[in-house]
């Protein structure tokens, strides 16, 4: 499913004191099975974007096309069901949305609510809950006896549930210890190519960017100030770092070996595997 | 949806009316209300409204934004008017349709009560839109010292105070992050039956309920492990100053009383 930004802004609170500007002529095309990563500070704007991806808010100004679903500023706009089922976000902290009295009725309530037979949603439920690597068993307890990482997988299996064809994620692993947050972002990105999904997500950490997404867009305040794939993004270094970003590790290495023998590499790499093979080339075919 | 509603909200500005001293104006918001109630002819009212639309003046808030921020408020008004006018039957008969009588003293009494609630409403929004909630508490809880000595506890009914007044905009960001959360998992708010409607707040409200109480409990163990103990021998940062502006804010107070005891019918 292609989602597209054309130009959109978005006021919160319009025509009060406490107006103020979001987001301002933002452009972004997703074009179906792209993995995007969107990155930027704290009141950048990533999270007013990424609401716009499910129609919780809605433009103050240009349009926003989820799939054959058009959302224009000014205008009523029907049907935003629909896009909802299509579009599954997973929120900060998502663990604070789970209110059932089991962890099954929990994950089928995003479905049912979209229409699904019960049946099918507990088939579902089992399935999501498989993915994000937690037992059966706890299907019947209550959600509020887990442990923090266990509510948090909880609830992005009530999103997965859901079977979105967009899967929006905002920074879905804040909060959780190494293991947990690799396991998660892996679990992602084999669903996100298996079910060739679109996927979003709102990140802190330049590592999950580098390692994950096709395209990567950067915000600052209320603006896309840099749009690319991820070599071409971190090819720039003091570009990032003007903006106040961080640099993946690899690339920092990359430089700071390139300095140190005072060579430059053809290109950027962005895994650990690749630098170093270049690295070896580099001083196998170097004269010694 | 929330997002317009001013009742109880805090606009910055620099005005009069900003800079007053909390204790002035819950002293004249509470005089206010007991004033409005000589008002009882055309004078009188005029009187207050022209007092209320000066304070509002003062106040340098944007009528608009007032405007729509009262607009529910208005409806309430609108109402009582109505009703009024439909069932009080005094006075001289001025128009009849089938079952429906209106009478003079009904169209009056309406117009009068619905004014009076008006100009209420207004003033007590100022003293909101004007006065930062901590600074009320702390007015509050200075005017009401004196109580302590019939052990009323006037420090933790302010902190109480404070702390609720404190939670209204988190718990109003976290109801709209909620309320996002479960709109993506298609719960609809806004429309269909009524019945779903009702049944759409409990997954709004489990959510709220379990972090409130888990947060009631962090501030708590928070205020325990930095000494929090009571209003005893505490000292105050932020210290009230009562300044010339609140004395002539007093004095205008007075003469509007005493020219609607003279005025009144």
């Amino acid at each position: 499913m292609d989602i597209s930004l054309q130009s959109i802004e978005y006021r919160y609170q319009a025509n009060t004191p406490f107006e103020r500007l979001a987001i301002k002529d933002v452009s972004i095309e997703i074009p179906t099975g792209t993995y995007m990563a969107l990155i930027g500070h704290t009141g950048s704007g990533k999270s007013t974007v990424l609401q716009h991806l499910n129609a919780l808010l809605l433009p103050t100004e240009g349009t926003v096309v989820i799939g054959d679903h058009k959302v224009k500023a000014k205008q009523k706009n029907k049907n935003l069901r629909q896009i909802r089922q299509k579009v599954g976000i997973v929120f900060q902290f998502p663990e604070h949305q789970l209110f059932e009295e089991t962890v099954e009725k929990d994950i089928i309530f995003g479905p049912m609510n979209f229409g699904v037979s019960e049946a099918d949603a507990k088939e579902r439920a089992r399935l999501a809950l498989q993915q994000v690597g937690l037992s059966k068993e706890i299907l019947e307890k209550s959600p509020f006896d887990l442990s923090g990482g266990q509510m948090r997988r909880v609830a992005i299996a009530g999103v997965l549930a859901m079977e979105p064809d967009c899967l929006v994620l905002d920074e879905p692993t804040a909060g959780l210890d190494p293991r947990g947050r690799k396991e998660i972002m892996d679990m992602f990105y084999s669903l996100h190519k298996e079910r060739n999904l679109s996927t979003i997500l709102v990140t802190h950490s330049m590592e999950d960017a580098a390692k994950y997404a096709d395209q990567i867009v950067i915000m600052q305040q209320g603006h896309v100030v840099k749009q690319g794939t991820p070599i071409e993004i971190f090819s720039s270094v003091s570009e990032l770092v003007e903006m106040g970003l961080d640099v993946p590790e690899v690339v920092r290495f990359q430089r700071s070996i390139e300095e140190k023998l005072g060579v430059k590499l053809g290109a950027t790499y962005l895994s650990i595997e690749e630098l170093s093979s270049a690295v070896t080339e580099l001083l196998r075919g170097a004269p010694v | 949806m929330m997002e317009k509603m001013i009742i109880g909200r805090y606009v910055p500005a620099e005005s009069l009316v900003h800079r007053m001293d909390p204790r002035s104006k819950l002293i004249i918001i509470f005089l206010f209300v007991c004033v409005i109630f000589l008002a009882n002819n055309f004078f009188t009212y005029a009187l207050i409204g022209i007092y209320t639309f000066l304070m509002l003046g003062l106040s340098r808030i944007p009528f608009r934004f007032l405007y729509a921020g009262l607009k529910p408020v208005l409806w309430l008004v609108l109402f009582t008017l109505l009703l009024q006018v439909f069932f009080t039957k005094e006075g001289s008969l001025l128009y009849e349709f089938g079952p429906i009588k209106i009478y003079e003293e009904g169209v009056r009494q309406g117009i009068f009560i619905s004014m009076r609630f008006f100009f209420l409403i207004l003033m007590t929004s100022l003293l909101t839109l004007t006065t930062t909630p901590i600074e009320i508490t702390d007015g509050l809880e200075t005017l009401l010292n004196p109580l302590k000595k019939v052990r009323f506890p006037v420090h933790e009914m302010a902190l109480m105070m404070s702390i609720s007044l404190r939670f209204i905009p988190t718990l109003m960001q976290e109801t709209d992050k909620i309320m996002k959360a479960q709109i993506a998992r298609g719960v609809e708010f806004s429309s269909g039956p009524v019945k779903e409607r009702i049944k759409a707040v409990i997954p709004l409200l489990i959510p709220l309920f379990v972090s409130s109480f888990k947060r009631a409990e962090e501030l708590a163990i928070a205020m325990e492990a930095r000494g929090y103990r009571g209003g005893e021998g505490r000292t105050k940062y932020r210290l009230l100053s009562w300044k010339l502006a609140d004395t002539l804010q007093l004095l205008i107070l007075a003469i509007l009383t005493i020219l609607l005891i003279l005025l009144r019918s």
